[in-house]
């Protein structure tokens, strides 16, 4: 035991570098899987040497029964969760993630204190630590609230907002700097008092910053908590001397801020305008203004759908949110696959943030066995969208409204669209006329070369299916 | 000082490091890279095992049995999902006649 000790510093360094080898696999598409598994394989390492520090050792009976619990709980709740859960599990575990490191930070700041004067930078880094942490945490929470549809996910806004949300943020500051003057004999406060008020302003304000953002924002969001979760991590990696934490932490909250800023990008949109710009709450204004211009929208049948689309000879089809949250994606490959056999050439155009999050769609096309050389960006189809016969939308909407681009009254103008309206014939799949997550109405709908097939993606998928099945 | 000022050091580095390795990611590849991110940082369970008996008496103790908990919870399910969604990824059986295109 006590030789091995020695080497368990060497471990954290070889699990440091599994970190950094794994997240350069994970950018590659050919070494992803790897990448993730020797990332892993790090981490199991780490946890095992671990267990030779004596402190850990001692207390394996605590330990051990909590990683038991934790192990079936990560488990169960990734393999349980439907690929169209996604967002929300990311968020949930990258909670868990910020709630451990804000306990890490407070635990080893009482730790210190028990034993005499805590180190300023000690003070310092504990205070980052369980701020950030605590903020990722609820803020998470908040974020998986929203995309389950536990809470509403509309922009709630309220006046005064920015003063509440800026006071909870000051009072946080006010807080740590209370905890560092009492540190460095300035002041004397009650420690564990402070640091409770601390916690709980914290955790107000995650609540507090992520509750005024719209769904249609919420990946961007969690990617900033990820980024946020691996500060704290890496404060908490300052506090008790750990440079595994700090490197593993480190990277992720600079890796994870350039994926929030590529994320943003790919809608148009800065990060400070996610966090603060009223999406959403700004649209309904809009939309009501607009509705009435005595445009209509043009209903059509599955029977309708299934003629236009088996005669066609270019479809494009547009899939979005809707076609995941019904699970549609197998039916809709069904559908293709008809198409094919009719000589129909089928091609799918992806949006960058179709789906929730970057790549999301792709995922579940792939889990449907879609071909992957079918799937074009953006980019790539948008020039022939004027060539399709028919353009077939199912469950998307924002990411195909002209508004984008040709009215600067709309909020999402300048956003990057799928130019869907340029296609001879337009089938939308959607349940109601309801507008998408940004909150506004969607012209396209209005178009007369569009029709409108109401119902559930899945279930109205399989009706034009059924209808194409029959024609055949 | 010097162990702040060498975690500095590596804070610093590791920044670098970080921007470098994921600058050029196809965007297909955004949502797993997120959550295999979002794994890594679950190292923090690391830390939750070393403090989880630190601080005596019953509150110490549910917050570090809580500490270790959530940490495994991001460690565990965090690197089960990457890797569900990874396994998407995977080359399938290639279907009938798909002409090869760009």
């Amino acid at each position: 035991m006590e030789e091995l000790r020695q080497y368990v510093p060497w471990v954290y360094f070889a699990a440091a570098v599994t970190f950094i080898l794994g997240l350069k696999g994970l950018s590659g598409p050919t070494t992803a899987q790897l990448g993730n598994r020797v990332a892993a394989t790090g981490m199991l390492l780490a946890v095992i040497a671990t267990f030779l520090e004596s402190q850990v050792a001692s207390a394996w009976l605590l330990i051990v029964p909590a990683i038991a619990v934790g192990t079936v709980i990560g488990v169960i709740g990734a393999r349980r969760v439907p690929m169209t859960a996604m967002p929300q599990m990311v968020a949930i575990f990258n909670g868990a993630g910020g709630g451990a490191a804000a306990l890490v930070a407070t635990l080893e700041y009482l730790n210190a204190g028990a034993t005499g004067a805590v180190p300023a930078g000690e003070v310092i880094s504990s205070v980052l630590g369980l701020m950030i942490g605590a903020v990722s945490f609820s803020g998470s929470a908040i974020a998986f609230g929203k995309l389950q549809g536990i809470i509403n996910a509309r922009a709630f806004r309220y006046a005064g907002q920015q003063i509440v949300t800026g006071g909870l943020f000051l009072g946080m500051i006010l807080g740590g700097l209370a905890l560092l003057g009492d540190a460095t004999g300035i002041v004397d406060v009650r420690n564990e008092l402070v640091l409770a008020i601390v916690a709980a302003l914290a955790l107000v304000f995650g609540v507090a910053l992520v509750m005024p953002i719209g769904g249609a924002d919420m990946p961007v969001v969690i990617s900033l908590l990820n980024a946020y979760t691996g500060l704290a991590v890496a404060m908490a990696g300052f506090s008790i001397g750990n440079q595994m934490l700090i490197i593993a932490g480190t990277l992720v909250g600079a890796s994870g801020t350039l994926l929030t800023r590529l994320m943003s990008k790919a809608m148009n949109r800065s990060l400070g305008n996610v966090l603060f710009g009223a999406f959403g709450a700004a649209g309904t204004a809009a939309a009501g203004a607009k509705a009435d211009d005595g445009r209509t929208f043009r209903e059509i049948g599955a029977e309708d759908a299934a003629i236009l689309l088996g005669y066609a000879q270019n479809v494009i089809i547009v899939p979005g949110y809707g076609l995941a949250v019904a699970q549609a994606q197998h039916g809709v490959r069904e559908l293709a696959d008809l198409l094919e056999e009719r000589g129909v050439e089928v091609k799918y155009a992806i949006h960058p943030v179709a789906g929730r999050m970057p790549g999301h769609m792709n995922v579940l096309l792939a889990e449907a066995n879609v071909p992957y050389e079918k799937l074009y960006d953006m980019d790539q189809i948008n020039d022939e969208f004027p060539r399709a016969d028919v353009a077939l939308v199912i469950g998307a909407n924002d990411v195909t409204n002209p508004a984008a681009r040709k009215d600067t009254s709309s909020p999402i103008y300048g956003m990057p669209i799928l130019n869907v309206d340029q296609a001879k014939n337009i089938i939308v799949i959607k349940r109601s006329m309801k507008p998408g997550f940004a909150g506004i109405d969607n012209e396209l709908y209005l178009d007369p070369k569009t029709g409108m097939l109401f119902g559930d993606a899945k279930e109205a998928v399989g009706r034009v299916v059924t209808e194409l099945k029959k024609a055949a | 000082m010097t162990e702040l000022l060498l975690g500095a050091y590596i804070f610093m580095l590791t920044i670098w490091v970080g921007n470098e390795v994921i600058s050029k990611v196809p965007t297909t590849l955004h949502t797993p890279l997120m959550s295999g991110a979002n794994a890594i940082h679950g190292i923090i369970v690391v830390g939750a095992m070393f403090v989880a008996t630190a601080v005596p008496g019953p509150l110490g103790t549910v917050l570090g049995f809580l500490g270790v908990v959530l940490g495994t919870v991001n460690v565990v399910g965090g690197f089960v999902v990457t890797d569900r969604m990874l396994q998407m990824f995977r080359a399938r059986p290639a279907r009938a006649k798909t002409p090869e295109k760009k």
